[in-house]
């Protein structure tokens, strides 16, 4: 089986039933994203097929065949998002991190405080009560609506 | 200070953000088997009899007969075994362990369990299996009592929380140089190192424990990493290959540890115009199966359960008890969320019959410096219960709201709490943690037992030593924590990383520096060779605690914080919806500001959860809702706006005057959000506050 | 486990006529946490993904027709689908994170069955047909007529859903979930009611079935008051205490909530 991972072509001989999930953390190495509940509730495992976030613990294998499939290896390390979640500390424990940053990649530019908690609803985060992931998420996708001062919260209402 | 006080770019950042941290789960090692636990499935009773062929089908086998050491998991009492043997105490004790080089090969392997059932006891109330009594008095209750006008009295209930790290439990045990190094997902790498030796019967030398990267823990990967360490070291001892054992998420909500439920009952006896004469508290929390860390969670509850009010007469009487349920542990705030729920929830009430200002009854108990604690604690300047009552009032314009709310369905609600920081009384000078500095040619490193668990322990360390001697904060490494490297530093939890240890590392750093004089570390170095300093914890002097009487000075420094919490309930639904959390806090010093405000909007989210949407449902002593989709934690659309205001009242005992922030945050929600619903109409007294009950409580007041 | 990937219906219908245990697959957001949790047993599957034919949102003649793999995203996005039935766009929005929405779909939603299934109080209320097929044709279910039990429809063995079909909808059209939290949840209750000269309404969570709520319509249309259809529906639902909800709740939400939609889709 054939499709394109982070740019690159790749062949895969796990059978055609394998989770995404799996395949990327095994057979390609790539241990970037991450399982936390195996029910698609939790957003950890998050990858862009085709430039749209999935659950890849949901996603059979034979069903990306000549997809592109960008993890969060795939960003290199100096992606505006990577740097605005590292400015704002949006990344504590990390676990939820590689997903949440690519999910985040999806927000349209100019999006409200409103949109990106919408977008965002799929991946969840225990650690940061989500507020510096706005801080970051904003920075990148709407700078104009960055609130001053110290950890002002992004108003809602 | 160059590096204190800035928001430095955390020394984990560009691994987190690039998936380049390694997690248990990422790590394989040639040869590994996988492993799985295999669990009861009655909640009392004996086993009468295990049968299987796995051996014969290629699979490692472990019981408690292949235990070298004590059969036991150590913690505080040595009650809970690491492998049941005839008798089962509730559901999902582990019985046996199997491993298997094929990871699918795990579910298919078949075990015949039979069991003989007794009846199983649930009920915390009907449980005379105590594992620990508490008992603080203060003055005169009787006469406290006589004093008062009027006395309010009331019952409070909260649930089971489920930690619910994104990262599961998960460890992988190699034998390796003779010995076990056990590698995993963990709070305290010192404690699962006990742990092992005691299990295994070997010296110090043999066992090694190293941190992976760790997807948070909130406690729930303080003890229980021992008891998955342990099975992990069994199976790999027995197979001598590398064993990894990863719980899915259903298992981890199964089988480990969940804060404890509890029921409070206050007594308040105050006068007319609002001064408490008298406090009669009782507090019942089930600690679940076995011992674990329920008499501390119990003391800590205790110590915080009149609230941060005065009051000359107090008696706080607490009991933990068994039920027939899988234990109950640790989880941020440890005792002090339940109980400062309903303290706060209470002042409320007597606010209420007193027909006063719930605002203004605070106003007037609130501890103040100079006063003293229920335990006879005399407080210093730093306590700022009033200042940060004042500063959370107007910035959420708190008296504003409260009147233009009025018959809306909204509510606006408030809670004042504290939390004391380090181990209760005697417990740090017991713990004795130690922590080092090493110079390096470039810089130097820091050598601690804490981990870093998301909450910014490598970064925070690294400012302190930094700038104690004078160095970039580039130059700072930060040793990885395996107890092969490090000292112990005691674990990380009781929010003590930064006052306890960062302290002793400053003064470590401070050695340092007089002894480098103006010579670089390499300098030094090529002069005197390497340099190590080891230091130990020193109390704060004139710290007193009795721990027969539960008396005296109980934490060497208290945080103080309040909460304005504002709601709005559907007319249709009765659903809950938070829409704003100000939350003023005050810590002693921010040593990073970010990490402190990660601190405290995490906290307080949890807190969100605890008081509304986190519901463990137990039906026939296990957890019916085990699974993400049935357990709901707050989402980006369940969490309000979290507005932090960060109060600075440095404490004479932390580097630079810092107090605890880990557990503050999450000790205040929950009452403000139910005192909200207060004053949206609703007498809740019992969290999470699901629709359900609002309905009821909507349907009788019609 | 195996995996069948046929490259066009025909051959997908052909196959399952020889495999009849085979397990259609499609965005696997329901199948695969059954299969990770280890509650489904089958070993051989049908692949559905890439029969892009089955994708299609189109009008024509009135009837909107949305293909059994629109995936929520899709219906979002679909200007059919806002036009003619945004109560569908509603739902779907509510499915789960996006995640979810990108790979959930119409015919998942149905095959599934759930009685808390969002997408199908608003299919029922719409009069929806389901357009099956099967190597020896097709047939067309009123999704009123669909399910038979919980989770078991009239679906055979050797069928597939290919299309959901909705005639014109006059009225205005509502929708409404409540879940456990505010995303990402499974539905306490979930109603959706179109109101015209007639009036359509439909429940979910309500009973083993999804429910149009036939005398619940017959007092609103035929002008009884809103007090009797409220007498009405609680007599036509049979809601229970589970894991999530109780019986009493749901009954008294159901209640205010079809208040809240006579109220809502009143005057212009």
């Amino acid at each position: 089986m054939r499709f394109t991972l982070n740019g690159a072509p790749v062949e895969i001989a796990a059978p055609p039933m394998a989770r995404l999930l799996d395949v990327l953390r095994e057979e390609c190495g790539l241990t970037g994203t991450k399982e936390g509940c195996g029910e698609g509730e939790c957003g950890a495992c998050t990858v862009l097929l085709d430039g749209e976030p999935v659950c890849a613990c949901l996603v059979p294998v034979a069903q990306v065949i000549d997809c592109e499939v960008l993890t969060i290896e795939g960003l290199g390390g100096d992606h505006a998002m990577q740097q605005a979640f590292v400015a704002e500390g949006a990344a504590q424990c990390g676990i939820c991190t590689p997903g949440m940053v690519l999910t985040a990649l999806t927000i349209p530019p100019g999006s409200s405080i409103e949109e990106v908690r919408a977008t965002l609803a799929g991946n969840l985060c225990r650690c940061t009560g989500y507020e510096a992931i706005y801080r970051a998420a904003m920075r990148v996708v709407t700078p104009a609506l960055q609130p001053t001062g110290k950890f002002k919260a992004f108003g809602r209402e | 200070m160059a590096y204190v006080g800035q928001n430095v770019q955390r020394k984990d950042s560009q691994a987190k953000v690039t998936g380049a941290a390694i997690y248990a789960d990422d790590l394989t090692f040639p040869g590994m088997l996988y492993g799985r636990t295999i669990r009861s499935e009655i909640p009392a009773g004996r086993i009468t009899g295990i049968s299987h062929d796995l051996e014969r089908d290629g699979y490692t086998v472990v019981t408690a007969a292949d235990i070298p050491g004590r059969n036991t998991i150590e913690l505080i009492e040595y009650d809970q075994p690491c492998l049941a043997t005839d008798r089962v105490s509730h559901v999902a004790e582990p019985l046996l362990l199997i491993a298997h080089p094929d990871k699918s090969a795990l579910w298919k392997a078949h075990v015949e369990i039979s069991y003989e059932r007794e009846e199983p006891l649930y009920d915390p109330q009907l449980s005379d299996r105590v594992f620990k009594h508490v008992r603080i008095e203060k003055g005169d209750l009787n006469a406290g009592f006589a004093a008062a006008d009027v006395v309010v009295e009331g019952e409070y209930r909260t649930g089971h929380q489920e930690q619910l790290y994104i990262e599961t439990n998960g460890v992988i045990a190699v034998p390796e140089n003779g010995g076990i190094t056990v590698y995993g997902s963990m709070q305290c790498p010192f404690y699962v190192h006990k742990a092992l030796q005691c299990l295994l019967d070997w010296p110090d030398q043999r066992v090694r424990v190293v941190q992976t990267e760790t997807g948070g823990g909130f406690g729930g990967k303080e003890e229980y990493p021992s008891m998955i360490a342990a099975h992990a070291a069994l199976l790999a001892l027995k197979s001598q290959r590398p064993v990894k054992l990863i719980y899915d998420r259903v298992e981890d909500m199964l089988a480990t540890t969940k804060r404890h439920p509890s029921i409070i009952r206050h007594r308040t006896g105050v006068t007319r115009d609002g001064r408490i004469t008298a406090m009669d508290i009782d507090i019942l929390m089930d600690g679940g199966a076995y011992v674990t860390l329920s008499p501390v969670v119990l003391s800590r509850g205790a110590i915080h359960a009149t609230g941060p009010y005065r009051c000359d007469n107090v008696r706080i009487s607490g009991r933990t008890v068994f039920t027939n349920t899988p234990p109950n542990g640790a989880f941020r705030g440890f005792g002090a969320p339940q109980t400062q729920f309903a303290a706060e929830v209470h002042i409320e009430r007597i606010a209420e019959t007193l027909r006063m200002s719930s605002v203004d009854l605070r106003r007037r108990n609130a501890l103040r410096p100079g006063d003293t604690t229920a335990t006879g604690q005399l407080l210093k300047d730093d306590c700022s219960a009033l200042e940060v009552l004042e500063r959370a009032l107007a910035r959420s314009d708190y008296e504003a709201k409260r009147a233009a709310y009025r018959g809306t369905g909204r509510g606006v609600g408030l809670a004042l709490f504290f939390h004391g920081a380090g181990f209760t009384g005697g417990g740090e000078a017991r713990l004795a943690s130690r922590a080092a500095v090493e110079l390096t040619r470039t810089g130097a490193r820091v050598l601690v037992g804490s981990t870093e668990i998301g909450q910014g322990t490598r970064t925070m360390h690294a400012q302190i030593v930094a700038d104690a001697l004078g160095l970039p904060f580039d130059a700072i490494d930060v040793s990885p924590a395996d107890t092969a490297a490090v000292p112990d530093s005691g674990p990380t939890v009781a929010s003590r990383t930064c006052m306890v240890v960062g302290r002793i590392l400053q003064r470590c750093a401070d050695e340092i520096r007089g002894r480098l004089g103006d010579l670089t570390p390499a300098q030094y170095m090529d002069a005197h060779g390497p340099l190590v300093v080891v230091k130990e914890y020193e109390g704060p002097s004139g710290i007193v605690w009795n721990d027969d009487t539960y008396r005296g000075d109980a934490y060497a420094a208290y945080a103080w914080a309040c909460d304005v919490a504002e709601v709005e309930i559907d007319p249709d639904t009765f659903a809950v919806r938070p829409l704003r959390i100000t939350a003023v806090q005050d810590i002693g010093k921010a040593i990073h500001p970010i990490l402190v405000a990660g601190q405290i909007e995490g906290g307080t989210a949890q807190g969100v959860g605890y008081a509304l949407i986190e519901h463990v449902v137990m039906r026939d002593g296990a957890m019916a809702n085990a699974t993400l989709t049935n357990y709901t934690i707050p989402t980006t659309l369940d969490t309000p706006v979290i507005d932090v205001e960060i109060v600075e009242r440095p404490c004479d005992y932390g580097p630079f005057g810092a107090k605890g922030v880990g557990e503050l945050p999450i000790d205040g929600p929950a009452p403000a959000i139910v005192n909200a619903i207060r004053h949206a109409g609703y007498d809740v007294r019992d969290i999470p506050v699901l629709p359900e009950h609002v309905e009821t409580l909507e349907c009788a007041s019609r | 486990m195996e995996l069948l990937q046929p490259r066009t219906v025909d051959e997908a219908l052909l196959l399952l006529r020889e495999n009849p245990g085979a397990t259609p697959v499609a965005g696997g957001t329901d199948l695969y946490v059954a299969l990770n949790l280890g509650t489904l047993q089958g070993t051989r599957f049908l692949d559905l993904w890439g029969l892009d034919e089955l994708r299609q949102i189109r009008e024509a003649d009135g009837v909107l027709s949305v293909g059994a793999l629109a995936s929520y995203s899709e219906i979002i996005r679909s200007r059919a689908v806002r036009a003619r039935l945004p109560m569908l766009a509603s739902a779907a929005r509510e499915i789960g994170g996006v995640q979810i929405q990108n790979r959930g779909t119409l015919g998942g939603n149905i095959a599934n069955g759930s009685p808390a299934g969002d997408s199908l109080p608003v299919l029922l209320a719409a009069d929806a047909t389901v357009v099956l097929r099967s190597a020896a044709g097709e047939r067309r279910i009123q999704l009123v007529d669909f399910y038979v039990g919980y989770r078991q429809s009239v679906i055979r063995p050797d069928e597939i859903i290919v299309a959901v079909e909705v005639p014109r909808t006059d009225g205005r059209q509502w929708f409404r979930k409540v879940g456990t939290r505010a995303a990402q949840a499974i539905s306490k209750v979930v109603m959706a009611g179109v109101r015209g000269e007639r009036v359509r309404l439909a429940i979910g969570s309500m009973a083993a079935v999804p429910l149009r709520l036939r005398r619940t319509e017959e007092a609103l249309t035929s002008g009884a008051g809103i007090e009797h259809a409220r007498a009405e529906l609680e007599a036509e639902i049979s809601p229970i205490d589970d894991l999530r909800s109780t019986e009493r709740y749901r009954r008294r939400v159901a209640g205010n909530l079809l208040e809240r939609f006579w109220r809502e889709t009143a005057g212009e």
